[in-house]
């Protein structure tokens, strides 16, 4: 029993305390929200615990493989990632109009999904290769391996899931070191293409944006979530209305609340002061997640903790933005706070991988 | 390769990470600003404007309509009621394709053509978010098939609805007129009158009749339940309550057995009757045939009935007692025999001999009596129990126009008798005045002439006829005809009387209105133009005859109903109060195309003031049609 023992603490031992314990704090207010926000419906709440249950476990799990193991698994990920994506563009399923499924006969399956991961993974393995002989030609290489799947996913249509893949690229691209100048010049040349991009756009996505910049004039159809959901956060005020005591959330008036828009039944029932605590913990999150990568002794490592903890407060703030009205609403949950398993393991997988890095100080030969 | 490049450029690439992630945590503070600056303009710039948006969120004012008020008779006896029954109602903006729907709906339960054609004209004129009746009083049966089918028919909805029902068939439609769904017409007039807010929830008003004229107490006030909603609208609890004050119920100086005696008089005669209380003005029975049934039109007449209704020459949607104009004919002579004798042109005594022609000085037209050789020697007793026309031209003439014309409006010729119900006609009372200002011509004395028997300019309602019969049975007090005796208050159940009122009195000199009286009596005694009438009449009766000329006779002509095509005959009519000694009634009968007011107007009279009086019913007296000329 001791050996058993001292086994499962030695497993636990490559946790990091401080971001379990941010991730713990967060999973409990996610928690009470969901409960809140369902009703206190027993199966939502037992539900809820089985996934942040099995994603702990995830986490535990990851934040054991040393990242020199970790490394290998990118390549491999990212091929069998693009295989699928290409399998998807030829004989994907096609669900509400876009083509992102693929069947594999006992499941359906979103490629688009592993390849979040896979592409930091791919690029900071293909980095920590070269690393200090970077030259430009490298970070012409990582541009193209991040612009493969992410025209893959485009093409679906999968605008939000592209650009999340494209920022979590662009991160790891930054990290590694890409020169300003190809950044500022990038950005510029984005902006100037704009009008471009908007008539590459599809219809509902056109609508999306411009339903966003004025969402009354769609009160009851795409504007109807955007509108509820500002209502929700702007009646909490200061302190909130107080838990489940949300009118716009108890009476139904917040669309996927426990889901993608769970952030305005929080906004709504713990008010302005409980939106700077739960920032405040993701910014905590991030920090610790940085203060990680800078003692990262391989850049591998540097680069993943880095381009995760950045990964993790984008999502933050696309669905926050998304929820309070000022981006457009893109199905991205928020992290660590909505409903539902997949994105929380994902989530928790990142964090367990963060943790190895902090944990696994050994220089190890890859 | 030495091993000092990629050590330095090791250092190098840390030193420039580092930096990275001093620019990363730079861009993640600059977003997490950008949030906490747009949840601080949400939740504390426009707090106050989010809150409200929410509670206007979740809190709905349900409008809780009131019951509406019932209409009783005097024996309180129920024409307009109230009763709960489900409808089939679509809202066009929750059906996919309404055509689909209204198939579906005609294969599940049966709907007419009739229900269809009303369905799509309601449908043209309310807007689609509102409900619209397709089909009401749906059996059992038929909710249980709809209920099941529910959930393939959005849009379909059945509802427990009140309904007005009118109990007293077509022949009270006149009185109690009806009910209809509140069109754009009445929601402007509504909101104009600052009322609209009390119509909310209310699917129908007062459209004509008593329903309309006494639409305020009859609507009584809408209630509203403050109710929380979630956001399908379904309620969730209630937040606070008004209840609706229920509407006033109204009861009838009106008898409707007495209603349907007189109806039944008319027998397959058009025309119109009135029955006043002389001393209140209470209306005892008002019937105008054809009648109509006033339950087409509470839900919305479907098109094709309403035409036919609208253009029957029968113009059965007329209320004759109100709005028929006829000339009053011989029956206005009773009048004009107390001009005579108040403005001291005749005196009681004045005897004079009718030569059966009358003409006017330097003029050779004749004015003719209605009998071939005239009356013999008449006095002004003789003058109406015989109805000679020559004894009026005269009269007429020594009057004037202008001391007629005075005479006769203190008695409501000309005007409105202020009846509690919309869209009275006022008639016309000819005077030199206003045949100025209508026609731009002077009065011409042969006008005076024919004026004096009720012909020529005048036009009367049946209705003003009553009123001044009612006047010559009270002693000239002028009373306003009512409807409505008494209201209820619908908390104490209490009926709270509805005094009448009058319009001053006309002095008249006893002696004179005796006379006049007499003369009336004289009408229905053996000798007297309507004797077989009165006939076996267990009360004394005082009556008078007429006929209003439908087309004019020429010169020379003789008036001969057999020659004449139906619609051309002259309209029968007939005025009476009894009993005489303590008059207690007071009508007015016009039969259109019914010929003469003896032989048809007065024995219908007769039914009425039998059934008032004693209760009889006018099968239990035969009654001829008698061809006593008037």
């Amino acid at each position: 029993m001791p050996r058993t023992k001292n086994w499962i603490l030695r497993r636990l031992g490559h946790l990091d305390g401080i971001l379990l314990l941010l991730v713990l704090l967060l999973l409990g207010v996610s928690l009470a929200v969901v409960a809140s926000a369902s009703g206190q419906s027993p199966a939502r709440i037992s539900g809820h615990l089985v996934n942040i249950g099995l994603a702990l476990g995830v986490m535990v799990v990851m934040a054991n493989v040393p990242p020199h193991i970790l490394s290998r698994v990118g390549l491999p990920l990212y091929v069998a990632g693009v295989v699928m994506l290409i399998g998807v563009a030829l004989f994907g399923e096609i669900r509400n109009g876009s083509r992102r499924w693929l069947n594999l006969g006992f499941m359906a399956f979103q490629p688009s999904e592993l390849l979040k991961l896979a592409v930091p993974l791919m690029l900071a393995w293909y980095f920590q290769r070269n690393e200090a002989v970077l030259r430009a030609k490298h970070f012409l290489v990582g541009g193209a391996l991040l612009l493969l799947p992410f025209v893959l996913i485009l093409r679906q249509p999968d605008l939000g899931t592209s650009l999340m893949l494209g920022a979590s690229g662009f991160y790891l691209l930054f990290f590694a070191g890409l020169p300003w100048k190809v950044i500022l010049g990038g950005g510029a040349l984005g902006a100037a293409s704009l009008p471009v991009v908007w008539g590459l756009l599809h219809d509902y996505q056109q609508r999306r944006v411009l339903t966003l910049l004025d969402p009354t004039s769609d009160p009851l159809g795409a504007g109807y979530h955007i509108i509820q959901s500002t209502i929700a956060i702007g009646s909490g005020g200061l302190f909130g209305k107080g838990w489940t005591q949300g009118t716009q959330n108890q009476l139904d008036f917040v669309p996927e609340r426990t889901t993608d828009f769970v952030f305005a039944v929080f906004g709504e029932e713990f008010g302005f002061v409980g939106v700077i605590f739960l920032v405040a913990l993701y910014l905590a999150m991030v920090a610790r997640g940085l203060a990680i990568a800078a003692r990262a002794p391989t850049l591998f490592g540097r680069l993943m903790a880095a381009t995760l903890s950045l990964n993790l407060f984008t999502y933050v703030f696309v669905n926050m933005g998304m929820v309070s009205g000022i981006l457009p609403v893109v199905g991205v949950p928020l992290p660590l706070m909505s409903y539902g398993g997949t994105a929380l393991v994902t989530l928790l997988l990142g964090m367990g991988i963060v943790m190895s890095v902090a944990t696994h100080r050994r220089l190890n030969k890859s | 390769m030495s091993f000092a490049a990629p050590l330095k450029n090791l250092d190098d690439e840390l030193a420039r990470f580092h930096g990275r992630l001093k620019a990363g945590a730079v861009f993640v503070l600059l977003l997490a600003a950008a949030l906490l600056a747009r949840a601080y303009h949400l939740q504390i710039g426009q707090h106050d404007y989010f809150i409200q948006r929410a509670e206007s969120n979740r809190i709905s004012q349900v409008p809780n309509p009131p019951n509406r008020g019932l209409i009783v008779d005097r024996n309180e006896r129920v024409l307009a009621e109230n009763y709960s029954a489900y409808t089939l109602e679509l809202r066009r903006a929750k059906t996919q394709d309404l055509e689909a729907t209204l198939a579906e709906v005609g294969r599940l339960i049966e709907i007419t053509p009739g229900q269809l054609r009303r369905f799509r004209r309601l449908l043209a004129e309310s807007h689609e978010f509102e409900t619209v009746p397709l089909k009401s009083k749906l059996t059992d049966e038929e909710v249980a098939i709809l209920a099941t089918h529910r959930y393939r028919l959005p849009g379909v909805e059945v509802k427990a609805r009140l309904f007005r029902n009118y109990r007293a068939g077509d022949g009270m439609a006149h009185v109690v007129g009806f009910i209809g769904r509140i069109n754009d017409v009445d929601l402007k007039r509504l909101r104009e009158d600052g009322r609209a807010e009390n119509y909310r929830g209310s699917t129908h008003v007062g459209k004509t009749g008593l329903e309309q004229s006494y639409e305020q107490l009859l609507h009584g006030r809408t209630g509203f339940d403050q109710m929380e909603i979630d956001s399908s609208g379904r309620a969730v609890r209630m937040l606070s309550r008004i209840p609706p004050v229920p509407g006033r119920d109204l009861r009838l100086h009106l008898d409707v057995e007495l209603q349907a005696v007189a109806e039944e008089a008319f027998g397959d005669y058009l025309g119109g009757l009135v029955a006043l209380d002389p001393n209140t003005g209470g209306v005892l029975a008002l019937v105008s045939k054809p009648g109509f049934d006033p339950k087409l039109f509470v839900d919305g007449i479907d098109p094709e009935t309403w035409k036919s209704l609208n253009e029957s020459p029968d113009r059965p949607m007329v209320n004759r007692v109100l709005r028929g104009i006829y000339p009053p004919g011989s029956t206005i002579k009773p009048l004009m025999a107390l001009a005579g004798l108040e403005l001291g042109v005749r005196k009681p005594g004045d005897r004079f001999a009718d030569p059966g022609y009358f003409t006017l000085p330097n003029s050779t037209h004749q004015f003719r009596d209605w009998k071939r050789g005239g009356h013999g020697v008449v006095d002004l007793r003789r003058s109406i129990s015989q109805s000679c026309d020559i004894y009026y031209y005269e009269l007429a003439v020594d009057l004037g126009i202008d001391r007629m014309h005075d005479y006769l409006a203190q008695f409501g010729l000309g005007e409105k008798t202020g009846i509690d119900l919309e869209g009275e006609s006022s008639g016309l009372l000819p005077s030199r005045e206003w045949k100025q200002r209508r026609w731009k011509q002077p009065w011409y004395p042969g006008e005076t002439v024919i004026a004096g028997i009720g012909q020529g300019y005048h036009l009367t309602t049946p209705l003003q006829l009553a009123a001044a019969t009612a006047m010559l049975a009270n002693g000239g007090k002028r009373v306003e005809p009512r409807l409505v005796q008494a209201v209820r208050d619908p908390r104490t159940r209490a009926w709270e009387p509805l005094p009448g009122a009058v319009r001053g009195e006309v002095a008249i000199d006893p002696r004179h209105l005796e006379l006049v009286r007499e003369g009336m009596k004289d009408v229905m005694r053996p000798g007297g133009t309507a004797a077989k009438a009165a006939a076996g009449a267990p009360y004394t009766i005082a009556g008078k005859t007429g006929t209003a000329q439908v087309v004019g006779i020429k010169q020379g002509a003789r008036y001969d109903a057999s020659k004449l095509a139906l619609q051309h005959r002259d309209h029968a009519l007939f005025i009476a109060y009894a009993p005489t000694e303590n008059p207690t009634i007071a009508v007015a009968v016009m039969v259109e195309n019914g010929g003469s007011g003896s032989g048809t107007a007065a024995p219908i009279a007769r039914a009425v003031l039998d059934y008032y009086l004693t209760g009889k019913r006018p099968g239990d007296l035969a009654l001829e049609a008698g061809n006593a000329a008037d």
